[in-house]
């Protein structure tokens, strides 16, 4: 599929360069099998993925278990050493420094996991884990680091006394927040959030969203925010890319992706999200089956085979085409995932 | 509000359930009761801690043992007491009588028995006359019951063998396999993505209809009880604050916690990037908890800082007052919609 995003000409006014600019990309692992344990198959988990984030932008990643957006995150900060593809961020070439090249610029992409209880060392307090970005980058004397602390603290909503405790004397949404405070800790220009609000209650769900939004404010940050529930993308994002088995299947601004789905699969999605009003009972649209496996996935237009629009065997080993419907609104145009495709080729 | 009734297929009646920790006993569920209508769904919504699993543990007598104890109240299941039951009525009434449908599939089932196995020994179990063949080919069928393709071939495989979503499907198929009159379902669709909690939402309630089982889901997440229940039961810290009907609760919600949450589920037609509201502070812990309104300190109420320095949080337990017919919610003013 030749996906062509990343190419697209940039909206007027925004002269200014993407921050992050992902072509092709491509994360492809070996998958051992047999006596020999000899890479037998091959896991496509990214496969030829195109995005840009400009700055102080937020783009949603949204997919369902398996399709490859964590995987996509960690391509950007080296955490998996992409396939084929590249990855500029500010005019650089991550995928081609080495690791200690590399190191300067990971000050400026950060992360925030999903599980801030795994995610924090148990046996450091929280003074130890916010000091701990400081010291691997050689910024600063123990006293300024004792003050950046402190501040870090305050930013994230937490008490002065926070540091000195460890993270298991905290709830998930406060353990969440040392976590920010350890990703805004070196002035960060871009933060991947996987999955940062998935593991938390809806009040404090909600609590931390504000202080991400806060945050992007006052430090004028990006975010790559990767999540499966697209209600809590379409809140935060400015623009919205859907995944769908290593590949985006449609991306966009945020608010013409919800009120103008073309791909039949993020209609699915958006028609799954469960309604918290009782008079509107949703009509669901109920996909056939399950996602097929990213090792050898399916030829062609990897949707086409649990979609509900007709499409003859032949159809559906043709890859669909990544086209642009509406301004800035790219769409994988096939007979299986846009009614009346052909309007739009 | 807890007088038995015919139309109830179960009744719960000031449960209280505690736990034995290092730290001295811990109450969980305190003083809880509602009903469950034959046939109808009812919905056991909070966050996490509120008491909700702990409240269908009780009602399974699955406490952890010997820490977690029932001290008090009764679970009427078509009028029988479960919290006075035998072990060996237990075992009769669990998966015949109350099916239980867990959060974590994989957990749920044995990862080293075919999934074959596993069904069939819920009918072995229960009829003692049945031969093994007869099993494996009611196990085969109540498969294709809940929409598991090709499952003369699934019902030979292994767990791992199976995506998630057909886990869980296997999961629904051990508790319905009994037909029991009540499903009990602790957040059944948390673990899975939303397309397939989408599909397995859709079997629940079909088989709902067929079988005319009642249900008791638990979840934390609002858009699933709108879509699915008939009652709602709020729970904040080990206590209900309000229930009533699905559009008492969503259309005239009275608790302020009931409030906070439905303000702050984020909801595809809000506006991008506004603020979204939220309940101040957090959760207490178990070893804090006062006699009063325990939403009380994190309540927007003008005079919820007063009470809470009042005797009365300290020594008066709310009781539920109904507002509406079948509403109820706590009666005290600070933690009321004002």
């Amino acid at each position: 599929m030749p996906n062509t995003e990343a190419a697209r000409p940039l909206p007027q006014g925004a002269s200014n360069a993407p921050l992050l600019e992902i072509k092709n990309l491509k994360m492809h692992f070996p998958v051992k099998g047999g006596v020999l344990m000899r890479a037998k198959k091959v896991c496509k988990a990214v496969d030829d993925v195109s995005l840009s984030i400009q700055p102080g932008e937020t783009l949603g990643l949204v997919g369902e278990s398996g399709c490859g957006k964590s995987t996509l995150g960690n391509c950007v900060v080296r955490l998996n050493h992409p396939t084929a593809g590249s990855v500029n961020f500010n005019g650089i070439e991550l995928t081609r420094l080495s690791r200690k090249a590399l190191k300067p610029y990971r000050k400026d992409i950060q992360m925030i996991f999903q599980d801030p209880a795994e995610s924090l060392n148990a046996r450091h307090s929280v003074r130890e884990i916010l000091e701990e970005p400081f010291i691997l980058h050689h910024i600063g004397e123990a006293d300024f680091r004792r003050k950046k602390v402190h501040e870090l603290l305050e930013k994230v909503g937490l008490p002065s006394s926070a540091a000195d405790r460890f993270p298991f004397e905290f709830s998930g949404g406060q353990r969440q927040r040392i976590g920010i405070a350890r990703a805004i800790a070196l002035n960060p220009k871009l933060i991947i959030c996987d999955e940062p609000v998935s593991a938390l209650d809806v009040s404090v769900q909600s609590q931390v969203l504000n202080l991400l939004l806060d945050l992007q404010k006052s430090m004028d940050l990006s975010y790559l925010f990767i999540a499966h529930d697209l209600a809590v993308v379409k809140h935060i994002s400015d623009r919205i890319a859907i995944m769908y088995l290593g590949k985006i299947v449609e991306s966009g601004p945020a608010d013409s992706i919800y009120r103008h789905p073309y791909h039949a699969y993020t209609k699915a999605l958006i028609s799954a999200i469960p309604i918290p009003d009782p008079r509107k009972k949703s009509e669901r649209i109920i996909l056939k089956g399950d996602v097929p496996s990213p090792i050898d996935p399916p030829v062609g237009c990897a949707f086409a085979r649990r979609s509900w629009m007709p499409c003859t065997e032949a159809e559906a080993r043709q890859p669909g085409v990544f086209k642009e419907v509406r301004p800035g609104h790219w769409v994988e145009l096939h007979p299986a995932t846009v009614e009346n495709y052909k309007d739009f080729l | 509000m807890t007088s038995r009734d015919d139309s109830d297929i179960l009744l719960v009646r000031d449960l209280v359930t505690a736990f034995d920790t290092d730290e001295g006993q811990l109450t969980a569920v305190d003083g809880v009761s509602f009903r469950v209508k034959r046939g109808k769904t009812l919905g056991i919504v909070g966050e996490s801690g509120c008491g909700k699993s702990v409240t269908a543990l009780s009602i399974m007598r699955l406490l952890p043992y010997p820490m977690g104890k029932i001290l008090n109240g009764e679970v009427l299941f078509e009028g029988r007491d479960l919290v006075a039951a035998p072990a060996d009525a237990l075992y009769r009434i669990r998966g015949a009588g109350i099916g239980m449908i867990f959060q974590e599939p994989m957990t749920a089932l044995n990862p080293v028995h075919r999934i074959g196995e596993q069904l069939s020994e819920v009918y072995q179990l229960h009829h003692k006359s049945i031969s093994r063949k007869e099993a494996w080919d009611r196990s085969v069928d109540m498969l294709s019951k809940v929409g598991i393709p090709s499952p003369e071939i699934r019902v030979g495989e292994y767990p791992h063998q199976l995506s998630g979503g057909m886990r869980q499907r296997v999961v629904i198929a051990m508790a319905l396999a009994l037909e029991p009159k009540l499903v009990i379902a602790d957040e059944p669709t948390t673990a899975l993505d939303v397309t397939i909690q989408a599909q397995i939402l859709e079997l629940m309630q079909s088989l709902q209809r067929r079988m005319r089982m009642s249900i008791i889901m638990i979840t934390h997440n609002l858009g699933v009880i709108a879509e699915t229940c008939d009652e709602v039961v709020v729970m904040y810290a080990g206590r209900i604050v309000e229930m009533g009907s699905v559009y008492q609760i969503f259309e005239n919600p009275q608790h302020l916690y009931t409030c906070g949450l439905l303000n702050s589920i984020p909801r595809l037609e809000n506006p991008r990037k506004s603020r979204m509201q939220t309940i101040r502070g957090f959760v207490p812990g178990l070893r804090e908890l006062p006699v009063g309104a325990r939403f009380a300190p994190r309540s927007p109420h003008p005079e919820a800082r007063s009470y809470v320095d009042s005797d009365r949080y300290r020594t008066v337990r709310p009781d539920l007052v109904e507002i509406e017919d079948g509403h109820w919610v706590e009666d005290e003013p600070c933690v009321r919609v004002f």
